[in-house]
């Protein structure tokens, strides 16, 4: 996730290519720039605010920088059963964070999503875009220090 | 590379070609692969086979598919090897040379990645074998096990598109339209409104213009059917689009998908491309002179885009709000023109109508509702997996034959049908039939299909409590009875799980149901109080032990938990107190531990690591226990 530039390229300037320029904006900074907001704005011709009414109602969109490292925890209904909410906690408190908080060196974004639709292999915890299946509150925090490993 | 396929005669032609390409071939071996197989190392397992069959020398006579999902999710990574039929599962990426070796080269079935029925012990070779697999009717996810999502070859070889041609060649579009609804097709996204009469407005609807859109905004957790259909045979529902686009009159469709299921954009966009250098789609499509084209819109993460006039919102560019209907979407929908707009299954149906006929679809199901379902039975259950059945199943025959029954033996509690928008159906009334119409009567709906099983440890307040957190989190907040109705029965449901519950909180509950259902517009709103009224209606006395006795029945309410050791079982082995995040533990070797109630906070670490032939960490709840308001 480095900041790379926001081209844009392709997209008409239309409104309905909002998502998309998010879409585009969010992939590439990690997050979507004051900056960046006012180029989409420009691009598809609409205001600020209406992109950032936009931005801030989808859930797949921040305008905070992530961490250089993304765990995201499935709390769907069928991880929710199997007890993922212990699991959450425990990588809350290895990384000292809250779910959609980062860690103060910028390494770690702890977040929650609503299913990610493997509900048989729940707990699901996902580690910068591996899966990992079946975690408990025991394996959750190696989860972590092995994913601390890579470059 | 094929060109454009010009009519149904090239069509065919190319569909021989490839089913003659085949004949050299001897085995096929396939390995489940969609999100759930990837994440238990399906990849390095493909790998490891296609370098086996090289150094085997195998190259040209066996293949090896990375195919979708096959649904048992549970003893992924699953390799079929075709033609002898023959399962394995949770299969080491390290067997993949003695499957080759022994199982394809020597014809022996290896008996130690078989799979074994943990009821009777008995082994299966195939899935004639497998109860999960027998009890079912996998008309739709059974292309999944045949099928490269990448390969539109592999959707051709099991006659794919022929439905298709069919339709546009030498059919009518009023034709197609009666034909779905003779085969008695109704929406799988949850409503269940017929298909046929869906299509039959939009065609009559005034308008030049018209669009088709496939909702693959899976929103409900705990449902991911249209995840595997998407990810796993995205021709299927490529080709049904083009029919119900031509039946309608309709020359540009939208896929929208969920962005939390990229393997599903993926396949999908490769298919679109794919299907477009075929001429299957784009201008002129095998010669028919109609014109139809697909792309993919990419969601960004809101529940309430299941509902279809926040999805057309979403697609316009501005916040997911719903908006009244009537107008319905048939007459002013997306860009305000005529829109029809159903799910990834109820597409992925279309081409098998037309290509088996109404009478064998609608042979599939009960009077009132042709064909199968795919349900996602997860939660507490032994065989957690996509389960499709005929319609008028019985939930008993859905938990017992194909789920295998509870996990760890543990008796069954309920069932959550729908979702956040559904109900339970307690184990009482577990031979009701499931269609659309039986468990709405039941107070629940069918919604996607997602079926969460839960047993004695699942607490059902707590479950209530997640439902309403979910939906008023996700409430576009249009709707003021929606917005705080659910906000404030979601706080009277957190006050009642932390033991802070009063009264007269149940009937504040279900007043608070009735005005969020009557005041909202959509979907979302009107049946936000489902699980509410639901977990009531029938586990009333659980509501009553959080309220009166501060107790949590199921020990599930972490305020209302209190753990203790005892002190003529603790072995002093010290594993407690090395696992308590707070030091709330204390002890010294061959002294049996204490926990320090004011310092403990209930996480449960104590007892999760307590040794099993100790047992000393016990939990418990309510007054009785110790456990003060």
């Amino acid at each position: 996730m480095a900041n790379e530039e926001v081209t844009l390229e392709g997209l008409g300037p239309e409104r309905r290519e909002l998502i998309a320029a998010l879409h585009e904006a969010q992939d590439r900074e990690g997050y979507v720039s004051a900056g960046t907001v006012l180029r989409i704005a420009r691009h598809l011709r609409v205001t600020e605010t209406e992109v950032y009414s936009v931005l801030t109602f989808y859930k797949a969109f921040t305008l905070k920088p992530h961490g250089r490292h993304c765990v995201t925890a499935c709390v769907g209904t069928a991880c929710h059963v199997r007890g993922v909410s212990r699991v959450v906690d425990e990588l809350s408190r290895t990384l000292g964070v809250a779910p959609g908080e980062t860690t103060l060196d910028g390494e770690y974004t702890l977040e929650t999503v609503n299913c990610l639709g493997c509900c048989a292999i729940g707990p699901v915890v996902v580690v910068d875009g591996e899966y990992h299946g079946q975690v408990t509150p025991q394996s959750a925090p190696g989860l972590v220090k092995a994913g601390e490993a890579k470059p | 590379m094929t060109s454009r396929l010009r009519d149904s005669a090239a069509l065919e032609a190319l569909r021989a070609r490839v089913l003659e390409a085949r004949k050299g071939f001897t085995h096929r071996v396939t390995v489940s692969s969609g999100t759930c197989g990837q994440a238990k190392g399906s990849g390095k397992l493909v790998s490891a086979l296609r370098s086996a069959v090289r150094e085997l020398g195998l190259e040209g006579r066996v293949s090896v598919t990375a195919s979708g999902c096959h649904g048992f999710c549970d003893i992924e990574p699953v390799v079929l090897v075709g033609p002898l039929g023959v399962v394995y599962q949770r299969v080491d990426a390290g067997r993949a040379r003695d499957i080759l070796v022994e199982t394809v080269q020597n014809g022996k079935v290896l008996d130690d990645l078989l799979y074994t029925d943990p009821r009777t012990g008995a082994k299966a070779a195939g899935t004639d074998g497998i109860p999960f697999y027998k009890a079912q009717r996998r008309v739709l996810t059974g292309a999944n096990e045949l099928v490269d999502p990448e390969s539109v070859e592999d959707y051709l070889a099991l006659g794919g598109y022929r439905g298709m041609a069919k339709a546009l060649l030498t059919m009518k579009p009023e034709a197609v339209i009666a034909e779905v609804t003779q085969a008695r097709l109704r929406g799988r996204g949850g409503a269940g409104f017929p298909t046929g009469r869906k299509w039959e407005f939009c065609r009559s609807s005034p308008g030049a213009v018209k669009y088709v859109v496939c909702n693959a905004d899976e929103g409900d957790p705990g449902a991911y059917m249209d995840r595997s259909l998407l990810e796993g045979n995205p021709h299927s529902v490529i080709e049904g689009m083009v029919i119900g686009a031509f039946a309608i009159g309709a020359s540009e469709g939208i896929v929208y998908v969920r962005n939390e299921y990229p393997m599903a954009v993926r396949n999908a966009g490769k298919a679109i491309a794919r299907a477009r250098e075929l001429g299957l789609l784009g201008k002129d499509i095998l010669g028919s002179g109609f014109d139809f084209d697909l792309r993919i819109f990419k969601g960004a993460g809101a529940f309430v885009c299941g509902e279809e006039t926040s999805l057309m919102a979403s697609i316009e560019g501005v916040r997911a709000s719903p908006r009244q209907r009537p107008p319905f979407p048939a007459v002013k929908g997306l860009w305000g023109k005529p829109t029809n707009i159903n799910n990834v299954e109820t597409w992925a149906n279309v081409p098998l109508i037309l290509d088996r006929g109404a009478d064998w679809f609608s042979g599939l199901g009960t009077e009132k509702s042709g064909g199968t379902k795919i349900f996602a039975l997860v939660g507490k259950i032994n065989n957690t997996g996509l389960v499709e059945v005929p319609m008028g199943l019985s939930l008993r025959q859905i938990v017992q034959d194909v789920g295998g029954g509870i996990k760890d033996g543990r008796p069954l509690k309920a069932v959550q049908t729908g979702g956040p928008s559904g109900g339970c159906i307690p184990a009482s009334m577990l031979d009701i039939k499931v269609d659309y119409d039986t468990l709405a009567q039941a107070g629940s709906i069918m919604g996607s299909g997602g079926m969460i099983v839960v047993d004695d440890t699942t607490c059902m307040v707590d479950l209530a409590n997640y439902f309403l957190h979910f939906t008023q989190e996700e409430s576009c907040g249009k709707c003021v009875p929606c917005r705080l109705g659910t906000r404030q029965m979601a706080g009277i449901l957190s006050r009642i799980t932390k033991g802070l519950g009063e009264e007269d909180d149940i009937e504040k509950l279900e007043s608070l149901a009735a005005a969020v259902k009557a005041g909202s517009l959509c979907g979302l709103g009107q049946t936000a109080s489902n699980p509410v009224l639901t977990t009531i209606r029938h586990f009333r006395s659980e509501y009553e032990a959080h309220i009166r006795e501060k107790r949590c029945p199921a020990l599930v309410c972490k305020a209302l938990l209190r753990f203790t050791i005892a002190a003529d079982k603790c072995i002093a082995c010290g594993l407690c107190r090395k696992a308590c995040p707070v030091d709330a533990i204390a002890g010294k070797p061959k002294t049996p531990h204490v926990i320090a109630q004011e310092i403990c906070v209930r996480c449960g670490a104590c007892f999760e690591v307590c040794p099993p032939k100790a047992q000393a960490v016990v939990k418990s709840s309510g007054e009785a226990a110790g456990v003060r308001k």
